[in-house]
């Protein structure tokens, strides 16, 4: 049988099979992979968690860390109180909290906000997450807290795209470093941190950004001191 | 036509005949795609920055580059010419996101360090150049070797690129420190004596740059690749 290659036919006919091979090879794949994926990056928020309380671990013993270093996890409203009885997907570990903020649906005042409590060297620790927008993309990181409820102890910051090089550095220890012992309260009032360009991040509720890194490190200033509000909000009122 | 050309060539071809070694030699140098065709030019300007995302992209490339050859150069007669650059468009789509969820299931490290730039893969017009000129036209074994020329040509520019910028860029090599510590404060090596990383190499516009040295440097030495005006 001779086909004619230049018909309708026949190119309709290829385009079709094409596009079915390709989408059962695509889907089976990804439902595949599926669980593996989703065990990566759970391991890795485990990780990132672990990181902001100055704990390190690899993807093979992040889990069983996270375990022992976390006591106890709940979730606050915007207002800054406890939620009780939430559903599954909202409980403070599986709550997305950047699918959360990208949702257009759901109001600022309506975000949830999880907090782990941890226990690192016989100190209690507070572990909080933090979603915010970098250049190219979303920028989310953790920020552990000591008990006194303002002091910073330890951050970990990462990114979807940021440039590698500039903002991308945000992930770095050196940056994630900067933030260590600043205050976001002073006097029982929240103080929020900035991000300085002069060398000034030496003061007070200042940290320098990242040279070449400005809308970045912006981002995160935005982020820390949005997020680290609402937080304060709820641990003022239950010191 | 194709077919008739098969007819003529009467005993086997070597494997690695003189003309299919040409395939994977010529990419390399004088018929670089980045430097002497200047293609894949976009993506030499966003990963170069440092040289382990330049080098994951390229092990990526790599792999796409000779798998899309292949699949296009096994298809080259079934494919309808009408729709032949959409159907050249899905094959290397699909490959790029198998490339993806595997980086993703199997080695979530190295998916993070790429991130989005994957995706760039699809857009390098090296890997559709070569699919439309080369595979569409020719046997598979010719096709994979000419994939591995260009994939390699395209890596090892790429990696020089990455390696000057993140030495002179960032004072580092695969992100350890060569010149010391250059935190305020805490220089210490070269730092200490003054020495300033140079900024402007980790912006863009610097790959292109150094890009043309090494265009400039090939077409020095290889007066050939000169063209005339």
């Amino acid at each position: 049988m001779k086909v004619n290659k230049d018909g309708n036919g026949y190119t309709f006919a290829f385009s079709i099979i094409l596009v079915i091979v390709v989408g059962v090879i695509l889907s089976s794949l990804s439902i595949g992979l599926g669980p593996l994926k989703k065990a990566n990056v759970e391991v890795k928020k485990k990780m990132n968690i672990l990181s902001a309380l100055g704990v390190e671990s690899t993807r093979k013993d992040g889990s069983e860390k996270y375990d022992q270093f976390i006591l106890d996890s709940y979730v606050i409203s915007h207002d800054g109180t406890l939620q009780e009885n939430l559903p599954e997907e909202k409980q403070a570990f599986s709550l997305d909290v950047q699918k959360q903020n990208r949702d257009k649906t759901v109001q600022v005042n309506d975000r949830l906000y999880p907090i782990f409590e941890a226990e690192k060297d016989g100190e209690k620790l507070f572990v909080l997450p933090v979603v915010g927008k970098g250049l190219w993309g979303p920028i989310w990181g953790f920020i552990a807290l000591a008990d006194d409820y303002e002091t910073i102890v330890g951050t970990s910051f990462d990114h979807k795209g940021e440039t590698p090089g500039l903002g991308a550095e945000i992930s770095q220890s050196f940056f994630e470093n900067r933030y260590n012992g600043e205050k976001i309260a002073n006097n029982g009032s929240f103080t929020p941190i900035k991000v300085v360009q002069n060398g000034s991040g030496f003061e007070d509720q200042k940290v320098d950004g990242i040279t070449g890194g400005t809308i970045t490190s912006k981002g995160v200033e935005k982020m820390v001191n949005e997020t680290m509000e609402v937080y304060y909000k709820y641990f003022s009122k239950n010191k | 036509m194709s077919q008739t050309e098969d007819k003529l060539k009467a005993p086997k071809e070597p494997l690695f005949s003189k003309k299919n070694k040409r395939l994977i030699t010529d990419p390399l140098a004088d018929n670089n795609p980045i430097t002497i065709q200047v293609l894949g030019i976009c993506s030499a300007l966003a990963i170069t920055v440092q040289v382990e995302q330049a080098f994951w992209m390229s092990i990526s490339v790599v792999f796409v580059m000779i798998f899309g050859n292949l699949i296009v150069s096994l298809l080259r007669n079934l494919i309808p010419s009408r729709v032949r650059i959409i159907v050249q468009l899905v094959i290397v789509a699909s490959l790029v996101i198998i490339v993806n969820e595997m980086l993703q299931a199997y080695v979530p490290d190295v998916s993070e360090k790429l991130s989005v730039f994957v995706g760039l893969i699809i857009t390098n017009c090296i890997i559709m150049g070569r699919f439309e000129a080369f595979a569409m036209a020719n046997k598979p074994w010719p096709s994979i070797l000419d994939a591995v020329g260009n994939s390699i040509g395209y890596a090892w520019i790429l990696i020089v690129v990455a390696l000057v910028r993140e030495v002179l860029g960032s004072g580092k090599i695969w992100g350890a420190s060569i010149f010391g510590n250059n935190l305020p404060g805490e220089e210490s090596g070269l730092y200490a004596l003054g020495y300033v990383n140079n900024n402007m190499m980790i912006l863009p516009p610097m790959a292109l740059i150094v890009v043309g040295v090494i265009i400039w440097i090939q077409r020095s030495m290889n007066k050939e690749l000169v063209e005339e005006n």
